[in-house]
């Protein structure tokens, strides 16, 4: 036994040792981990606890990756107004058109207490009078409005949506990627009451209500439809077929 | 009350009807606009901060090992605090990165993206050929960190030693929760992301602004003693193959670099013990080898014992809970949560079952989770029982974070920057 030399080349042998370990270990880890993310984009829909609502992309499931609420669960409490990391939450209110009854008397728009037929600031359902009420066209007497949200002003309190779901439901609350952090542990999703975040595929952002995925699908069915009789060409599908 | 009455009488409706209670009008000159979606961040952005990320960790290990440039270090950090913390709000976080790669390993359903996995990966591999050079100037927290710490001083090994094991259990914490998908704590409890973000909950700021206030006076408290990432680091770079030097060549054992570390990291030539005193450090090291399974045993006793106020932190215990107080009648209001729990029609029973099949896994998690602290605290115990020889003044590779302060410190860098010139002598100095 040479005592003077041992020491260090053991020392040595067991750095190198750990050294490769380690790289061994680093490389196993993250080969396994792309390893599952491949089988996961891979399985066909729905696999995954991640994805939620009624998962309308059903041609091949793409990676979970982005924060959304789904509308079939969301109670339109409060919380996303007060609980999102940014000052003025990335989640607001957006109106799906194909299934808003452009009504007169909009409950979302007016309160169904006290209520006065009037637009001024002091007679509207929304605090921060981010709803603008446009007059289109009157069909039998009765006049109809577009109700378009300005998402500077909207806090996401989700009053409207309230409102809005006495009737037809068009009103519901999204995450606006334009806006949202994508924060890893969404402070939103952790005070959701209604388990109704969860992650999307960055390119499909959009979860629509069953009401409103339906009338959406019949309006696009019904301009499909009309540019073919008219034009005799198809000249454009709006939103999935 | 009429009203409330006519509003029931409308939801009956509403839901006997389906959709179509005011059918979409047809207008003559009025398309119906189609809802706008914005988009969110384009995939080809990931690739430009994978890139950036990984030219950062090459620029700092090249600062830190070839280049020896505290300047370079220090304006690199300024840089990454600016475009990690500033620009991308903290939220390209290989610290974070952990829970996502750990419940990608324990849940089934879920996986960590490409992006995310590259985060967590890359720093772990630079760190294990040059050092934690990611701490020194890449990591935005830590940056923030040095920038503050004008007037540091130094902080008693002993305090050192002890606080720097709350960083492991911290680490075992994040993996704890993040496997049981109970919470992602680092992210909730990360005290610099609300400075990044301009806002965050008045107790966050408070205590980002606490950290920065005791940063001034001791140099990254939370790199050293908190940070989970640091502490794989510090393990990694404790046999990287490269590392930042103190003297570009070799020690002359001048002693001006003795105080130079802010972190302690530091570490100095160890004189040879007398006969007496090795065969009590011997005697320790056995006491202490001996007593390691002890340690582990009693922790993961402890970590088993805690299992059900683990649990708590696990959502579906929380809402079991709260089910339970209403319905043994200790709540009269309900809450939201149980609201819709009940709106949904799931029985109760399935719920409690749920819930203590999660207190089950937390029965595994913290016995393992008490198991680790306990090791944690051995291998502390073996490691300062372990006299290691040392005969030149080097850094603790560790606890190291590859800042540079020390460079400016030692003289023979100062002649390899040829600001002083060294006079051949006959003789050598003889030192008194």
């Amino acid at each position: 036994m040479s005592q003077e030399e041992s020491p260090i080349t053991r020392r040595q042998m067991l750095g190198d040792a750990t050294r490769y370990a380690a790289l061994g270990g680093i490389g196993s880890l993250s080969a396994w981990l792309f390893y599952k993310r491949s089988g996961q984009a891979a399985a066909a829909c729905p696999s995954s606890s991640s994805t939620c609502g009624e998962c309308s992309q059903a041609a091949g499931c793409r990676l979970p990756q982005i924060w959304q609420i789904d509308p079939n669960r969301c109670i339109a409490c409060d919380r996303c107004q007060t609980n999102c990391v940014l000052d003025l939450s990335a989640v607001k209110a957006v109106n799906c058109f194909a299934l808003c009854g452009y009504c007169d008397n909009c409950t979302g728009y007016f309160p169904t207490k006290d209520y006065v037929l009037d637009t001024g600031a002091e007679n509207q359902l929304c605090p921060t009078g981010a709803i603008a009420r446009m007059y289109i066209d009157k069909q039998g007497g009765v006049p109809y409005f577009e109700y378009t949200i300005d998402e500077s002003l909207c806090i996401a309190c989700g009053k409207c949506v309230v409102g809005c779901r006495l009737m037809n439901g068009s009103l519901y609350l999204q995450v606006r990627h334009d806006r949202c952090l994508n924060c890893n542990e969404c402070s939103i999703a952790v005070a959701c009451p209604a388990e109704a975040f969860c992650r999307v595929p960055a390119d499909s952002p959009r979860l629509l209500s069953r009401a409103a995925q339906a009338a959406e699908e019949a309006l696009a069915r019904k301009r499909s439809s009309h540019d073919k009789s008219s034009k005799g060409i198809e000249m454009r599908v709006g939103g999935t077929s | 009350m009429p009203l409330v009455l006519l509003l029931l009488v409308f939801a009956a409706v509403r839901t006997v009807c389906a959709a179509d209670l005011f059918p979409t009008p047809e207008f003559s000159n009025h398309p119906i606009p189609q809802s706008q979606t914005p988009a969110p961040r384009p995939s080809w952005s990931e690739y430009l901060d994978l890139t950036l990320l990984a030219a950062a960790l090459a620029a700092a290990s090249f600062f830190a090992v070839k280049g020896r440039s505290r300047t370079g270090l220090f304006l690199l950090s300024i840089v990454s605090l600016a475009w990690l913390g500033f620009w991308r709000k903290g939220c390209l976080c290989p610290i974070g990165a952990i829970q996502n790669v750990t419940q990608a390993l324990f849940d089934k359903d879920y996986v960590a993206g490409g992006l995310v996995i590259a985060v967590f990966v890359l720093p772990l591999v630079f760190t294990l050929f040059f050092g934690r050079s990611f701490c020194a100037s890449v990591c935005p927290l830590g940056a923030v960190q040095e920038l503050v710490a004008v007037r540091p001083v130094q902080v008693p090994t002993w305090i050192d030693h002890a606080l720097g094991l709350l960083a492991y259990i911290y680490l075992g914490a994040a993996v704890l929760f993040a496997a049981t998908g109970s919470a992602w704590i680092i992210c909730r409890y990360d005290p610099f992301v609300g400075l990044f973000r301009l806002t965050s909950s008045a107790s966050m700021l408070a205590l980002g602004a606490g950290f920065l206030g005791v940063g001034l006076i001791i140099g990254r408290p939370y790199c050293r003693w908190l940070c989970p990432y640091g502490a794989i680091l510090a393990l990694l770079s404790r046999v990287s193959w490269w590392h930042l030097r103190i003297p570009p060549k070799q020690c002359v054992q001048c002693r001006l670099c003795e105080d130079a570390c802010p972190y302690g990291a530091i570490v100095r030539p160890t004189v040879t013990p007398s006969p007496i005193e090795q065969r009590a450090a011997r005697r320790r090291l056995i006491v202490v080898l001996c007593a390691a399974p002890l340690l582990i045993a009693t922790g993961t006793m402890l970590g088993f014992g805690m299992r059900t106020s683990l649990a708590r932190m696990h959502p579906t215990v929380q809402l079991a809970e709260q089910i339970r107080l209403e319905e043994t009648g200790r709540v009269k209001t309900r809450s939201d949560a149980t609201e819709v729990f009940r709106g949904k029609g799931d029985s109760v029973e399935s719920l409690y079952a749920s819930a203590d099949k999660v207190v089950e896994n937390f029965a595994w998690g913290g016995a393992l989770f008490g198991g680790w602290v306990g090791l944690v605290f051995a291998f502390k115990l073996v490691q300062l029982s372990i006299r290691r020889r040392r005969t030149d003044y080097e850094p603790d590779q560790g606890a190291c974070v590859s800042c540079g302060r020390c460079l400016w410190y030692c003289p023979e860098e100062h002649t390899r920057q040829e600001f002083i010139q060294i006079q051949q002598r006959e003789e050598p100095l003889n030192h008194a």
